[in-house]
């Protein structure tokens, strides 16, 4: 009997822990509250199947536990319950992957008024890099990679000259405007991670990867590397600020563009 | 209703060979150490998985301790925590739950419960073995080479695995790894070749394959994925180490690493993903269907129920071995591959899910007018149930590709491969130690301390994943040494986190306990008997207990009628072994 017991509680425990549990996704703050939904109808296709399994398994316990002078139903199989069984289950499997295919296409398909931001990683910091005034970003190389270059602009591509780079610092989004993340790293692997954004991906070198978004609050949102990227992985933060559009202008003009880093770095070399 | 059992009046065929000669030993060495005979050999597997299985355990509580109560044992800095979750997860998978459900239960079960006298090609299998053990070594020696193991998590994912920012990236750690995986592969093909020829031909006379127990049917088919899987787990290490020792750029691109630029160009970190994962996929198969072929044997012997749908079962076995080939980029949604790739490998994983939920729905089936026996192996077949649903169920979130999104990276990917395929495999190679046991020793293991191990392993490891799939479902991320200050994660995780930590000590200890029963009922057990469950199963029909070299004395024995007749009406007992003959078919094959 103990053992129907604890399989109920198992069941009935893990709902209300569901139901209570104070540990939930953040609030989101950005266009991909269809991920969030998509998995709630996980939840509930999935937590109802746990229940009734676990409730059946227990009640079967319950009622066909050995006592002297039972003997088991001798029932090889039956055609007909299994092809309902299989059926259902490939019901309720279609319920739940519909919905993602349908999201992820719009996860996949970047809409074309996004403002393209880089951000490129390396061990442990997070860069970004912004178009200027031509609303292009320059080419980029991991060769040229030098010390006064941190991102391995192409010095000879006009596009890159006034591109805004943004190095170690705070990266600035302005609110309700689609951004395509163009993401780099110039070492090992990194992933650009803002829970509250719900999108991420990986971070490869040797190539540009990507996802878009629109951040739809304003706010301060912690960065996170999830892709373990050596001993400094946990350390390998920064700060992403989503602004009103003035606030973001504001920040904008502050910033200095690839032309201008270069010459501060020649003051400093000449110093 | 298809009556299965009517194939019982199949006709025996001839035997097709002369029952062969075996290697016999002539002295302590051969028999014992380099031993020729399989039931050997599966023991020396499973006790070396096992005592490796011990250091991976040390290891977790180790990893548990650091982040439910960051700097309380100060010697775990970043690096030693990295290397401590890179060598558990690697030895849990391949060289605990691998080498034991192939290397441990293959060998000891297919010769018995086929009836053969031993694997078909002895001499290879203790090659097999031994290479294991030598892999086994060269793994424990990295943690005593300069730098210490590597630290790049257990997906080795370059090119961080080979640089500097990773501990044994340019030390021992990850060459040593990398030949231990390369030894360990070479060893199992020698072993699994064994297993599949010896399944294919080495049947008792009357062992059709849809007679055979769905145990073998599990480790067959397990066995045929490890061999077409195994292979790019193999160039993909000799890749990587080509590309740390010889500067070859398979995969590395250009970096710059530290402020300098490496001599490496051109090569793709992606393509080693897609090499692992091709491996990678098919091997959480490989862990998964010998545990559900054996717990599938479980419940029908302590249920005294036949397995409901059979052939239903063995087509679900290997209808998932071969679909688990088409699922591996699921583990790369957010890799940065081409994300098209979603549709594809979204769909075939989530349609894996229907012949996963068909056996789950045919084992609780089996419990339905069964006659359970509440005994340790059916209180696993149970918790297995249990854990092996919630973590099945969590991983429709994580195939599900958009929901992958969030979830990927996160603590829910730990929870859930933990519950699926830790938790629920190692649920199912508890229930069949205590059920199998009685057979290798001729003691039935104590029963107290049994369930004692039974209810804190199954309470504890639900206590430990259940909740750990909140804290990802929050964005807590996995890999990380310490969380540090972070501003979304509430002072209540923290309080969850040391509560895991907790349970895991405590579930740890409570496995202490299971390898103590080992040793103590092994002189103190009571005695079994030749076939203390009542099973219908070959293994059980030796003639002595423990079986000798060669299994079965001077005949073979011949097979009348599938693994299932359990409470068959009519019937004087409630099981009818393999072996029995029909008795109207003796009456008539004697006039005719």
């Amino acid at each position: 009997m103990a053992v129907v017991l604890i399989l109920v509680l198992v069941a009935v425990a893990s709902v209300v822990f569901h139901l209570l549990s104070p540990w939930w996704w953040t609030p989101i703050a950005s266009n991909w509250h269809y991920i969030d939904n998509t998995i709630i109808i996980t939840f509930w296709i999935t937590g109802f199947v746990f229940v009734a399994v676990v409730l059946f398994v227990a009640y079967c316990v319950f009622r066909f536990r050995h006592k002297p002078g039972n003997r088991a139903h001798y029932e090889p199989e039956s055609r007909k319950l299994e092809f309902w069984l299989a059926t259902l289950t490939a019901i309720g499997v279609a319920a739940m992957l519909a919905p993602g295919l349908f999201v992820w296409n719009q996860f996949v398909t970047v809409p074309s008024d996004a403002t393209e931001v880089e951000v490129v990683g390396q061990q442990w910091l997070w860069s970004y890099r912004l178009p200027g005034a031509d609303g292009r970003l320059g080419t980029s190389e991991t060769r040229d990679v030098t010390s006064d270059n941190p991102l391995g602009l192409n010095k000879n591509d006009p596009a890159g000259l006034d591109d805004v780079i943004i190095q170690g610092g705070e990266l600035h989004l302005p609110v309700n405007k689609s951004v395509k993340m163009l993401l780099r790293s110039i070492d090992v692997l990194h992933d650009f991670y803002v829970p509250e954004f719900r999108a991420k991906m990986d971070m490869v070198p040797g190539m540009v990867t990507y996802f878009w978004f629109t951040p739809t609050r304003t706010g301060t949102f912690e960065v996170l590397c999830a892709e373990l990227c050596g001993v400094g992985h946990p350390q390998m933060r920064g700060t992403v600020i989503v602004d009103t559009e003035e606030d973001y202008q504001t920040w904008l003009q502050q910033q200095q563009t690839f032309t201008q880093m270069m010459a501060s770095g020649e003051t400093k070399t000449v110093n | 209703m298809v009556n299965i059992p009517s194939s019982i009046d199949d006709p025996i065929p001839p035997a097709e060979v002369e029952d062969v000669e075996l290697y016999h030993s002539h002295s302590w060495w051969t028999t014992y150490v380099f031993s020729q005979d399989a039931k050997v050999i599966a023991i020396q597997y499973s006790m070396t998985a096992m005592s490796i299985g011990v250091v991976a355990l040390v290891l977790s509580w180790l990893m548990r301790i650091q982040l439910g109560f960051p700097g309380a044992l100060p010697f775990i800095d970043a690096e030693r925590y990295y290397q401590f979750i890179t060598m558990h997860g690697m030895i849990m998978v391949i060289y605990l739950l691998t080498a034991l459900f192939l290397g441990g239960f293959g060998n000891y079960l297919i010769p018995l419960m086929l009836g053969a006298r031993d694997m078909v090609f002895p001499y290879a299998n203790m090659l097999s073995y031994w290479l294991y053990l030598l892999a086994v070594l060269v793994l424990v020696a990295s943690f005593f080479a300069p730098g210490g193991p590597t630290g790049a998590g257990w997906t080795l994912y370059p090119p961080q695995a080979v640089l500097s920012g990773t501990p044994g990236g340019q030390d021992w750690g990850i060459i040593l790894m990398l030949v231990s995986l390369i030894l360990f592969i070479i060893g199992f093909t020698m072993g699994g070749l064994n297993y599949v020829v010896t399944v294919l031909q080495g049947r008792a006379r009357g062992m059709t394959l849809m007679r055979m127990p769905l145990t073998i049917w599990g480790i067959f088919t397990a066995t045929v994925m490890a061999l077409l899987a195994f292979p790019a787990l193999f160039v993909a290490s000799v890749m990587m180490l080509f590309d740390r020792l010889l500067g070859t750029s398979f995969f590395m691109p250009a970096i710059v690493e530290m402020g300098e630029q490496l001599k490496h160009n051109g090569g793709s970190p992606i393509l080693f993903q897609h090499l692992f994962w091709f491996f990678g996929h098919p091997e959480v198969y490989i862990v998964a269907l010998p545990a559900f072929g054996i717990v599938s044997d479980l419940i029908s012997t302590h249920a005294r129920k036949n397995i409901f749908g059979y052939r239903m079962m063995v087509w679900a076995i290997v209808i998932i071995g071969a679909l688990s080939f088409v699922v591996w980029a699921h583990h790369m949604y957010v890799s940065g591959m081409n994300p098209k790739f979603g549709f594809f490998f979204a769909t075939t994983t989530l349609i894996i899910a229907v012949p996963t939920a068909l056996k789950v729905y045919n084992w609780i089936l089996t419990l339905w007018r069964g006659d359970i026996h509440l005994t340790l192996p059916m209180l696993f077949a149970l918790a297995f149930i249990v854990t092996f649903l919630n973590g099945g169920l969590t991983g429709l979130f994580l195939g599900n590709v958009v929901v992958d999104v969030p979830l990927s990276d996160t603590l829910f990917v730990v929870a859930h491969f933990h519950m699926v395929m830790g938790v629920a495999p190692i649920m199912v190679v508890f229930g069949a130690i205590y059920h199998w046991y009685p057979k290798i020793t001729g003691r039935m293991l104590d029963e107290t301390m049994g369930r004692i191990h039974f209810w804190v392993t199954f309470l504890g490891a639900y206590l430990i994943f259940f909740p750990m799939h909140y804290l990802g479902l929050l964005g807590m991320p996995r890999r990380y040494y310490e969380m540090g200050e972070t501003a979304f994660v509430p002072p209540s995780a923290h309080t969850l986190n040391e509560f895991i930590t907790i349970m895991a000590l405590i579930v740890g200890a409570a496995q202490m306990l299971f390898l103590f029963n080992l040793f103590w009922s092994y002189r103190r057990g009571k005695d079994a008997g030749g076939n203390p469950w009542r099973a219908t199963t070959l293994e059980w029909q030796t003639p002595t207990t423990p079986p000798p070299h060669g299994n079965w004395g001077k005949d073979l024995p011949i097979v009348y009628r599938w693994a299932y007749d359990y409470s068959v009406p009519g019937a004087a007992e409630d099981f009818i072994p393999q072996n029995q003959p029909n008795p109207d078919r003796i009456s008539r094959e004697h006039m005719s």
